[in-house]
């Protein structure tokens, strides 16, 4: 692998034991000798075997369960329900105090997607427990459903969760979507040559991992559970399982980190609690693995997003300004698509100097499979979808798509829409190479531009920041005062004191905010390719009076501080 | 339902179980004998984890019966090293990154034996003919049929830079 050092020559100690160097990893003679230990791979004596009854149904209302019949076949050893689960109600990231509790490990009145867990049998053997399932009865009402992340917002939509009667995750409990504005867009669109828009649907993926999802527990002395997983996060899973089994952490000794592929799909407990809990009850080892057919269908997938771009360029191919609206489909229950939605917003606008800056992302119920992590999720689809955009932006003011991304790329020192300074930028270089490697000719003065020059300056101004709708955002004083109509340029922050208000979120059915249509973009007649501008005179941020001069860019650090946009956080 | 004892020799030793008449070998090699080498993953013959030999022949250990094995000799990845001398292949691959979770690493090892035990100088395109049946979701195929070409040449692998 070729490491450029000439564009990152203090990233890394040369002299470094491990990094860098080809070693051997210290698992290979267990992979290469079958011994490696997957939750699966352990022997108990009287091992028990645990199979679910899973919803037929999309979004129905139980009327009855009846598991006569089923306590009664052959090998059954016991049969837990939702009554039997002492915390039947759980979110994954309520250990971080991170959203509301929605999501059943066993559904009690309602299920609210195909596949939902309603009953666990544990039998001495899988055919046994795959016999008895088969005659437990469920009764149900069917419930109108909703499949589609828009149609879920419409007024009259079906309520998909209750906890979140919006049929849209609430942050912070009043929030129904996840904001950043960053100058004027509106504005920037007046301005704009081009306008172009579109819309991007993403598709639920699914991690099919090789080895499924599954977990043996068993009782050990000392009054706690031995708990082999599969999961990728073994502490998470921990926390999660005691919560739910309502057992002290410590009673619970979890065995894993050998994962049989994980790629995000193995964060759920999916099926940690109700081993646990059949080991429990039983006083025996209890092992529940999904089959295959299960993986695919009911262990979560990536969320598939809806996403929609607008930018307005100008005529020498400098975006202005970029609007973007997405809808993260959570499916039924939260898991992790909360997370997903303020990883996207981070992310936003990509890597690229955009002086007005606007988002929406909004995780949405429907009656879905939930979805969960997924390698870079609430990241990967949103940037697709941005450099799709980009490849239709330079085609519509008729630039080479290479020299497009350089134009807007961002430098060291400019500003970006989440008001910090970028650093370490490197885009221009990672374009200018992949150019190179593949032959595709780009201009002289486009090989002359680097990330390190060029930025900061008037770039590393924050704009005035016209406050939403609704005036959802930048109430200065007090809850009831007046909203301000525009912060100020240079706002960094509003203090906590100064919170942004939200109306209307949870009082009915959040509206999407209106994003006024334009003439869909048209590449009739695309101007002649004008030749390339580098960006002495940074783009102006419209509306913003011009504070005064803004500090040098700091001295460039090129690989001494890496950032991460997240939380803001340097690391060496 | 009752039980029928099935005895086949495994990895050169004489084993014995109980199985049900429906159970498959897969089962029966993990549950009834620990033998926890060949694994579980789709239970439907199009992952290929559970690969092992029986008589020589490459099979599917889901889709084979226990019961159908009696008297046959049965060879699974845990016992293809020598007492402590790693098989040229399961040297091969730990030279060549060629797992990453591993979990497929049985099956690609097992076929990967049936290939060179008939054909021990494979042409790249025959390598990957012998692995079609086995599923990586980690996406290490290339370092698998490098590693695979290499330990048939009988060759160190080339250091990774
Ligand atoms: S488990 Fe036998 S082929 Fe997948
Ligand atoms: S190494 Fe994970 S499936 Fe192949």
């Amino acid at each position: 692998m070729e490491f450029r050092k000439d564009l990152f020559q203090n990233e890394r100690d040369d002299n470094l034991n491990v990094v860098g160097k080809g070693v051997q990893r210290q698992d290979m003679p267990g992979h290469v000798t079958g011994r490696s230990p997957f939750f699966d791979d352990h022997a108990f004596e009287g091992l028990l075997h645990l199979k679910v009854v899973r919803s037929p149904h999309h979004h129905a209302r139980i009327r009855r369960i009846d598991t006569s019949a089923a306590e009664r076949a052959p090998g059954v050893k016991r049969i837990l329900r939702g009554a039997d689960v002492p915390v039947n109600k759980n979110t994954l990231l309520s250990l971080i105090n991170f959203g509301k509790d929605d999501e059943p490990t066993l559904a009690v009145d309602k299920v609210r997607y195909k596949g939902e867990p309603i009953v666990a049998i544990i039998a001495e053997s899988e055919a046994q427990a795959l016999a008895a399932r088969a005659l437990v009865r469920v009764e149900y009402d069917p419930l109108p459903t909703v499949f589609d992340v828009e149609e879920a917002l419409k007024p009259g939509a079906p309520l998909v969760n209750d906890t979140y009667p919006g049929n849209t995750f609430e942050y912070h409990e009043k929030y129904d979507h996840q904001k950043l504005r960053f100058g004027d867009v509106e504005r920037g669109f007046s301005m704009a040559e081009f306008i172009v828009e579109d819309r991007y649907q993403m598709s639920p993926i699914e991690h099919a991992p090789t080895e499924t999802n599954g977990s043996i527990a068993a009782p050990e002395q000392n009054d706690r559970f031995v708990v082999h997983s599969c999961a990728q996060g073994l502490f998470f899973s921990l926390g999660t399982a005691a919560k739910i089994v309502n057992l002290d952490s410590n009673r619970l000794h979890f065995i894993g980190g050998t994962v049989g592929g994980g790629f995000g799909g193995k964060v759920d407990s999916l099926t940690e609690p109700l081993s646990i809990l059949g080991a429990m009850m039983t006083g025996r080892p209890v092992r529940y693995v999904l089959d295959r057919e299960e993986e695919m269908l009911y262990g979560s997938p990536r969320g598939a997003e809806r996403i929609y771009i607008k930018d307005g360029i100008a005529r020498d191919g400098r975006i202005l300004a970029r609007h973007i609206r997405s809808y993260f489909d959570a499916g039924a229950y939260t898991r992790l698509s909360s997370y997903a939605a303020i990883k996207c917003t981070a992310h936003l606008p990509g890597p690229y100097t955009i002086p007005n800056v606007a988002s929406d992302i909004y995780v949405v119920y429907t009656n879905r499979c939930p979805s969960t992590a997924m390698r870079g999720f609430g990241i990967t689809a949103v940037d697709f979808a941005l450099e799709v955009h980009m490849d239709k932006g330079a085609e519509a003011c008729g630039m080479d798509p290479m020299e497009f991304r350089i134009l807007n790329a961002y430098r060291d020192g400019d500003m970006k829409a989440h008001r910090r300074v970028a650093k370490n930028t490197a885009l221009i270089e990672c374009v200018q190479v992949a150019a190179e490697k593949a032959r595709w000719p780009i201009s002289e003065e486009a090989k002359r531009q680097s990330s390190l020059t060029g930025g900061g300056g008037a770039r590393a101004e924050i704009p005035a920041t016209p406050i939403d709708e609704n005036g959802r955002f930048g109430r200065p004083d007090t809850r009831n005062g007046r909203s301000t109509q525009t912060l100020p340029a240079g706002t960094m922050r509003i203090p906590m004191t100064k919170q942004p208000i939200m109306e209307g979120s949870t009082d009915n059915r959040a509206k999407p905010p209106a994003v006024p249509q334009y003439e869909p973009y048209r590449p009739a007649s695309a101007p002649p390719p004008p030749a390339y501008q580098p960006p002495p005179a940074p783009a102006p941020a419209p509306a913003a009076a011009p504070p005064p001069a803004a500090p040098a860019a700091p001295a460039s650090q090129h690989g001494a501080h890496r950032f991460s946009s997240i939380f803001g956080t340097r690391r060496r | 339902m009752a039980k029928v004892p099935v005895q086949f020799r495994l990895n050169g030793s004489d084993r014995a179980a109980f199985a049900d008449p429906a159970d498959n070998l897969l089962t029966v090699l993990r549950r009834g004998l620990n033998d926890f080498g060949p694994k579980y993953g789709c239970g439907q013959g199009t992952c290929g984890t559970c690969s092992v030999l029986i008589d020589g022949e490459l099979r599917l250990s889901c889709l084979t019966l226990a019961a159908a094995c009696e008297g046959a000799s049965i060879e699974t990845v845990s016992g293809m090293a020598d007492g402590p001398n790693l098989h040229p292949l399961q040297n091969a691959f730990m030279e060549h990154f060629a797992a990453q979770c591993g979990f497929c690493t049985p099956g690609m090892l097992t076929a990967a034996k049936a290939l060179l035990d008939r054909n021990p100088n494979p042409s790249r395109e025959e390598v990957i003919d012998a692995i079609a049946g086995n599923i990586c979701r980690c996406t290490g195929y290339e370092p698998i049929i490098q590693a695979i070409l290499s330990a048939a040449r009988g060759m160190p692998a080339q250091r990774r830079s």
